[in-house]
């Protein structure tokens, strides 16, 4: 089947199933979906070759930009909201950018590391900002309305859902524009790139801040949905986890990411739920189950019995 | 001046426990190039046992001055034996995939360790004070600082310049070196990679172990305390240059002092310091101030 039908057939489905779904699994759904967009940002970079282990800058910085913007300037509007947390990220990725597109591999995985601890450290010690505790956001309205916790709920989903296939249909655009194209044949040959008479700064500097946006769009619609936010969401273990998602989920197609996130919440939430003392553990095995198991990810489960070619 | 010496006396002691954790994560990388995530699990799996070895041998009224000693061997019983069985059982059937997915392993182990020690040790601290006390205190030029921190630079010493010799004057060391500069040409030369891999390994994790069995008798042993390490240490080893021995002293220092400076002058910005050199060293220097630069393959 076609990606963009597909993905709006999806998209279909998982509206009409929210008002019907109990509210602890649109919970679920909304953060796996939110988490989910991160890491889609994130599988975008690594098609050209950048893995990122610093994706809670951006995931945290939308996240207080929404929260700050909500407490301190009164923005109510969630589509605002969100807007507001992907452009400041956005924003702060174009800046770095210039710096970061001279990076590869590991001094590209180790520096955004260092970057998002960097953002950690000062929002752990910013009295102003709740330290370590964080602070609360208000209910979000929707255009203007308010409405109900039960309703908000239902409709922050839907939106964190719109949201997130919108970008899935538009970043399934950006990799097979030029610029996507050519980002696979960088992570490919760098060298031979240059040599066609490509720029690969320019190619990488914009797959940065697009992985920024994403990540920054993902961290705001954490913070509306949860209501919450702290400094965690910076720690190097929030951005371990996406870059794990990533790879569980494969780079193969652009919904894998929301799949992939989806499922790993849901292994959480359970372990959590049924060992909150081992929760990490059944985490971690099942993380070494997939990388034995599925070495091309959770994906291939369903491209595997296909010609190969047509996968995808 | 008397901040100045108070700024150099913490940032020595800060950086031996820096170095000893260091070590064993940039000789990891430098001979496997794995970023080993599980680091900070051995640090916490020697603290932990550390901290009950000590307890007791303390229960039990043996002689005080053989609690120092048993520090030392529960990290290397504690770290050895995990980092075989971590790289016997979990990397050594993943050796020739993709870097990332062997981060990505070690991720997992360190997720699972993590837990292990909690249905171990259960979630209550474990106290193991009596070492730092039985050396008591002692104060240089009008500085007072416990004697056992000064035992810990000394330890940073030995560890540093035993490293050094093992690595530059003997013939295992020289094979290491070998691996290190070039994986392929070593093997076709003879040399056993997967057991050079395995000794690695399990030195590694036990520099690491041991890097929590001595921190162990001055601080609160808790859980969690391997995630903060991990970063830590992956500062000091990025900073002086990944897989390089010298670096990781350097590194160490360079954090160190930082540190010591920052919490002297300007407590706020302590943590976000750290990471700020890091982030200044890899943007002038990316290999790190001791990193070799790789010739560009096309």
């Amino acid at each position: 089947m076609r990606t963009v039908p597909a993905l709006a057939c999806v998209l279909a489905a998982l509206l009409v199933a929210g008002p019907l779904m109990p509210s602890w699994l649109v919970f679920l759904l909304t953060v796996a979906i939110a988490k989910g967009l991160v890491v889609l940002g994130l599988v975008v970079m690594m098609r050209a070759g950048l893995v990122s282990f610093g994706q809670g800058l951006y995931y945290g910085l939308g996240a207080y930009a929404a929260g700050l913007a909500a407490n301190r300037l009164g923005v109510g509007d969630a589509i605002a909201l969100v807007a507001i947390g992907g452009s400041v990220s956005a924003l702060l990725g174009y800046l770095l950018g210039f710096m970061m597109a001279r990076y590869r591999e590991i001094f590209f995985a180790m520096l955004s590391l260092a970057l998002s601890m960097i953002l950690y450290g000062t929002l752990v010690r910013s009295a102003a900002l709740g330290s370590t505790d964080g602070f609360n956001l208000p209910p979000p309205s929707f255009l203007g309305f308010a409405f109900d916790a039960q309703d908000g709920r239902i409709l922050v989903y839907a939106l964190t859902v719109v949201v997130a296939i919108g970008t899935a249909m538009a970043l399934h655009r950006f990799v097979s524009s030029p610029a996507g194209v050519i980002g696979q044949a960088i992570q490919a040959n760098e060298i031979r790139v240059e040599y066609l008479g490509a720029s690969v700064a320019g190619v990488l500097h914009l797959t940065y801040v697009v992985g920024a946006a994403a990540a920054g769009v993902g961290g705001a619609l954490i913070a509306i949905a949860a209501g919450h936010i702290d400094p965690d969401l910076a720690y190097w273990t929030t951005s371990g986890e996406f870059v794990f998602v990533a790879v569980l989920s494969g780079t193969g197609h652009v919904a894998a990411p929301l799949l992939g996130m989806a499922v790993f919440e849901a292994i959480r939430s359970f372990a959590f739920q049924y060992s909150p003392y081992t929760w990490q553990m059944a985490v971690g095995l099942s993380m070494l189950a997939v990388i034995l198991f599925l070495p091309a990810g959770l994906w291939s489960l369903f491209t595997r019995r296909r010609r190969p070619g047509s996968a995808g | 001046m008397q901040k100045i010496y108070a700024i150099l006396v913490d940032g020595t002691v800060y950086f031996s426990w820096l170095f000893i954790v260091s070590m064993g994560l940039t000789l990891t990388y430098g001979v496997m190039k794995i970023l080993n995530i599980a680091h900070g699990s051995f640090y916490a799996l020697g603290a932990y046992a550390a901290a009950s070895a000590v307890g007791a041998w303390f229960a039990g009224n043996l002689p005080a001055a053989g609690s120092f000693v048993l520090l030392v061997l529960a990290g290397i019983v504690v770290g050895g034996g995990a980092g075989l069985i971590v790289e016997r059982g979990l990397l050594r059937p993943m050796y020739g995939r993709d870097e990332i997915v062997l981060v990505l392993v070690t991720y997992a182990a360190f997720l699972v360790i993590e837990d292990l020690i909690k249905l171990v040790w259960g979630v209550d601290p474990y106290f193991a004070y009596q070492p730092y006390n039985l050396l008591g205190r002692t104060s240089i030029g009008g500085i007072d600082f416990a004697v056992y921190d000064l035992g810990l630079f000394a330890l940073a010493v030995v560890i540093g310049v035993a490293t050094w010799w093992a690595l530059e004057r003997t013939r295992s060391g020289k094979m290491l070196r070998a691996v290190i500069h070039d994986r392929e040409i070593a093997t076709a030369m003879g040399i056993d990679v997967a057991r050079v891999f395995t000794a690695t390994f399990v030195i590694g994790a036990t520099l690491g172990a041991l890097g929590g069995a001595i921190t162990a008798p001055a601080i609160s042993v808790v859980p969690g305390i391997g995630v903060d390490v991990i970063v830590l240490a992956f500062a000091v080893s990025v900073i002086g240059g990944l897989g390089s021995v010298a670096g990781a002293a350097v590194g160490a220092l360079v954090v160190g002092l930082a540190r010591a400076c920052a919490v002297h002058f300007l407590p706020e910005v302590e943590l976000f310091v750290i990471y700020g050199v890091m982030a200044v060293v890899l943007a002038v220097r990316p290999q790190g101030l001791f990193g070799r630069l790789a010739a560009r393959k096309i």
